[in-house]
């Protein structure tokens, strides 16, 4: 597991050190290796732990661990990078370096057992995003970058002061994950620790109120960087939850207040998202919000607190890599060739693009999560399990879908359908060779797990018994 | 009886050599100039090598206990050593630019840090006021070394008022203490307030303009007013060792009075510590927001450091003491390199970061690995640092304290990365010049790398502090 972090920043250091026309296939070479090493650990034996002395003043240790949960984000993190990358071409060295140390940054996330290091690895992805945004973005992307930076960074001020809580408060002085599930604090202590990492998490996330900055960053961001953003970095704040706060604070998680506001927060983001989303004229901004929705089903499905729901939640942030990285992607593609993200510039792009209009169409389907695609399969089992927690917030949900469906479909007809309504339009360049092929593994995987999604469920089954197991009473 | 037996002159030994060499460099007159900072730096690890040997013999006293040889001192002077040697690498260019380049600049750096060793060694009051004062006059001097330019003389000039003021008061807190014990030595200093009540008002007599004296030394609110002044006045190399090395010699004395003879009197000190800390915090952050030249955001930042620094004194307990030795090691080597990549570039507007990215990408990067740090964020040692601090304050159940100072690295984000958003703009025509020498590279690239390195692995700052307070 270290290889894949240290193929990573190796490969940073390599692209920077190298020529300049080396660069982008230094990059793809460091992105390939890292996805080939995170294949043979996914083939290998479950679950991996990696263990070496980091800094025994203050008890914190390199400890790295794999299972079912964290192997499918760092594939998708390894998959997106590599996806990222092949779609920039011809980008300054110091662009592949930041995608590559962004990309170690997330791996370390998803794999990190110790607090600490996960803290640091959380927190080292802001940089990189920073600049990728904030070089590389489109007109307005120093504010975007800036607004990203300061809202993560103070939600990050938080949630150190819960991880500094946890260390303290257990009395264990370690920042092992295992060893720290042992401890038991009283319900007063873990309830404000929760919070306190909530709002770390939550402005990640994004949750509801805390969401402002997704729009703008999503939509200055370069595509690589919308790509990780959206496919990746999101990840990260449901992980968190997943990882640090279900597990440690059970008490405060099965907690009916909380209970309670985070389900009622992940509904109100659900169908405000939508609805925002239906009145969108930029094509990025619509993808963005349309995350802000999706997202809200992965923290109902983590706070439905059965099997079924946080299951399901794990597989729908897979999906909602996959399909949003896919949207992503397209959108890039699109704006390479128009320059403009503006939806209304767009329209009939079918007949010009047949080629894009059946990928796009394909992502728009997983997106909505019609059967025999993946985002099905996750939002099927999040409603499960959050009709066996609370009837009525399957009722609700339900009604995003139908929304999420209302708005998709309305992006596609003005974009892909109906008559040329700009001249320019009329001689775009279908899907290259490249376009295709970056295309075409995102596909092949939404089509997987929306067919076979029993591999993956067999994945996450354990990890996810064990965090039920804290959190029966 | 000899004129000075070996051990005391042992005691003193790498503040003798780096006496010597200064008075070496003021009989000095090359071609070029670029002989003096190799001078200085072949002095430097002269002294560097004394303070090494100097570990095999700790506590030995010399000077009939003026003097001591222990842990603590010798990692306040290893800091020390650090900066001027880093201040004197970066100011050759510097100073060849303004056509000062003159032997008496490095001399000068030599006197100040041989002060700093008497301050951070002594265990006597009037040894560390002579020490004290060698460092604040070698400063005055050196603040004020562009003679042509007013500002540097106004500064020199404000610094040295200000300056001699606080030297009045720390000396009249001294007089006191010696009235109240009859010694100036802080182990009978020490047997001699045994008896006495942890908040006897003769004592705060003493205590408050004593540690007040301190206060403006390491320049923390309320007494920073000359700092953004001296700051910006000075060469900026000065600049990069006074807010470092300075600093560090004050709390290395303040450390040595306020947790040795005065550490059982902590109710009395306590307050003034924790409102300095605050009003630090507050103040330099503050008002660092608004500063449009980088030189006085910096300056207001080293206050706000300072009052982090406090933080660990307010804490009090072996934490909170051994998270101030690593916070002082790292501030160091972070703002010596924020300062010199300032002295580097003509003219230091935050505006004038604008486009360096893309005209000075090398230099730019190091700043970002210096300000990312400043800022406290991972993976970076200002992270470390921070968080030590944090804890220790936890710990010692000052919560109030913590969060306070939280709530500040937010506030602080901001005009740090008011910088890297200047950087990362197009450039304009004009854009600002840098100018590097190979040894500014090497030591600017070794604080940037060594920033980076202790944030990824603290553990041998983390020893070494500890070692220290053995």
């Amino acid at each position: 597991m270290t290889m894949l972090l240290a193929i990573a920043i190796v490969g940073a250091l390599a692209v920077l050190l190298a020529p300049r026309r080396f660069a982008w296939a230094l990059g793809m070479i460091a992105t390939a290796a890292v996805l080939g090493e995170a294949i043979v650990l996914a083939t290998g034996d479950l679950p991996l732990t990696e263990r070496q002395v980091w800094i025994p003043s203050i008890g914190a240790q390199l400890l790295w661990h794999l299972d079912g949960i964290s192997l499918l984000f760092v594939l998708l993190t390894a998959l997106m990078s590599l996806l990222g990358i092949a779609a920039s071409p011809g980008m300054p060295r110091l662009f592949y370096a930041m995608l590559l140390m962004l990309e170690a940054g997330c791996l370390g996330v998803f794999l990190a057992q110790d607090l600490l290091l996960f803290f640091i690895c959380f927190e080292a992805v802001l940089i990189p995003m920073y600049f990728l945004i904030g070089i590389w973005g489109a007109e307005q992307r120093r504010y975007a970058a800036f607004k990203f930076f300061l809202y993560t960074a103070v939600g990050s001020v938080s949630l150190l002061v819960g991880i500094m809580a946890l260390y303290l408060q257990s009395g264990l002085r370690t920042f092992e994950l295992p060893v720290l599930l042992t401890a038991s604090l009283p319900l007063g202590t873990e309830r404000l620790i929760f919070w306190a990492l909530f709002l770390g998490f939550a402005i990640k996330i994004p949750m509801f109120p805390f969401h402002t900055w997704l729009p703008d960053a999503h939509t200055q961001a370069p595509t690589a960087g919308s790509v990780m953003l959206a496919a990746v970095m999101l990840k990260m704040g449901t992980y968190g939850f997943l990882r640090i706060s279900l597990p440690l604070l059970p008490k405060a998680s099965i907690d009916a207040s909380i209970v309670q506001a985070l389900g009622g927060l992940s509904l109100v983001a659900i169908l405000y998202g939508a609805m925002v989303c239906l009145a969108q004229k930029d094509w990025k901004r619509l993808i963005a919000y349309s995350s802000v929705s999706h997202l809200g089903f992965c923290t109902l499905g983590l706070f439905s607190l059965n099997s079924t729901g946080i299951a399901g939640s794990v597989i729908q942030q897979l999906n909602h890599g996959i399909s949003t990285g896919l949207l992503f992607l397209l959108a890039g593609f699109a704006y390479e060739r128009r320059h403009t993200r503006t939806i209304a510039e767009y329209g009939g792009l079918g007949k010009p693009m047949p080629g894009f209009a059946l990928v796009f169409g394909l992502a728009m389907l997983s997106s909505i999560g019609v059967p025999l695609l993946n985002g099905f399969v996750g939002e099927f089992t999040i409603l499960r399990g959050a009709y066996l927690a609370r009837p009525w917030w399957a009722a609700v949900a339900v009604v995003g879908i139908v929304l999420s469906a209302a708005y998709m479909l309305a992006l596609y007809r003005y974009t892909m359908l109906g008559p040329i309504t700009h001249e320019e339009n009329r001689n775009l360049p279908d899907l290259s060779l490249r376009e295709w092929a970056i295309a075409a593994p995102l596909m092949a995987w939404a089509v997987w797990i929306g067919v076979r999604p029993d591999w993956y469920f067999h994945l996450v089954e354990g990890p996810v018994e064990q965090i039920m197991g804290r959190l029966r009473p | 009886m000899p004129f000075m037996a070996v051990n005391d002159f042992f005691s003193i030994l790498p503040a003798a050599v780096i006496a010597l060499f200064g008075c070496a460099l003021l009989l000095m007159r090359f071609e070029g100039g670029r002989v003096y900072p190799m001078f200085v730096v072949v002095g430097e690890v002269l002294a560097g090598v004394g303070l090494w040997r100097q570990a095999d013999y700790v506590g030995l006293v010399g000077f009939q206990g003026s003097i001591l040889v222990d842990r603590f001192g010798i990692f306040f002077n290893s800091v020390c050593l650090a900066a001027a040697v880093m201040a004197a690498i970066g100011a050759y260019r510097y100073l060849k630019g303004k056509d000062e380049d003159h032997p008496e600049f490095y001399a000068l750096i030599l006197f100040a840090q041989s002060g700093m060793y008497l301050m951070v060694s002594g265990t006597e009051l009037m040894t560390v006021f002579i020490g004290l004062e060698i460092t604040a006059i070698s400063f005055y001097a050196l603040t004020g070394f562009l003679r042509v330019e007013a500002r540097s003389n106004e500064a020199a000039l404000k610094y040295l008022l200000l300056g001699a003021f606080s030297s009045a008061l720390l000396l009249y807190g001294f007089s006191v203490l010696y009235g109240l014990t009859g010694s100036t030595r802080y182990l009978t200093i020490t047997s001699m307030l045994a008896n006495r009540l942890p908040n006897d008002p003769l004592i705060l007599l003493a205590i408050v303009p004593i540690v007040l004296g301190l206060l403006f030394k390491v320049a923390a609110a309320p007494l920073h007013m000359w700092a953004p002044d001296a700051y910006e006045g000075a060469p900026t190399p000065v600049t990069a060792y006074l807010a470092t090395a300075s600093k560090v010699a004050a709390f290395g004395l303040l450390m040595r009075l306020l947790l040795g003879p005065l550490h059982e009197f902590r109710p009395s000190w306590e307050a003034i510590v924790g409102v300095a800390a605050i009003a630090s915090l507050t103040i330099g952050n503050v008002a660092a927001i608004t500063q449009s030249s980088a030189r006085r955001m910096l300056a207001y930042s080293s206050v706000g450091h300072a009052g982090y620094i406090l933080l660990g004194l307010v804490a009090g307990n072996q934490a909170g003491i051994e998270a101030m030795l690593v916070y002082l090691l790292v501030y160091t080597l972070m703002t010596t390199g924020a300062f010199l990549v300032l002295a580097a570039m003509e003219r230091e507007g935050v505006d004038d970061f604008r486009g360096m990215l893309y005209t000075h990408p090398g230099a730019a990067m190091l700043m970002i690995v210096f300000l990312v740090s400043l800022a406290g964020l991972p993976p970076t040692a200002g992270f470390m640092a921070k968080y030590t601090i944090f804890l220790a304050l936890i710990e010692a159940r000052q919560h109030w304290y913590a969060i306070v100072g939280a709530l500040y690295v937010a506030v602080s984000l901001y005009y740090y990365f008011r910088m890297v958003r200047e950087m990362t703009r197009t450039p304009e025509d004009g854009a600002v010049g840098v100018e590097m020498s190979t040894g500014w590279r090497a030591a600017v690239g070794t604080a940037a790398i060594l920033t980076l390195g202790l944030g990824l692995n603290p553990e041998p700052v983390f020893a070494w502090a500890r070692s220290a307070l053995k």
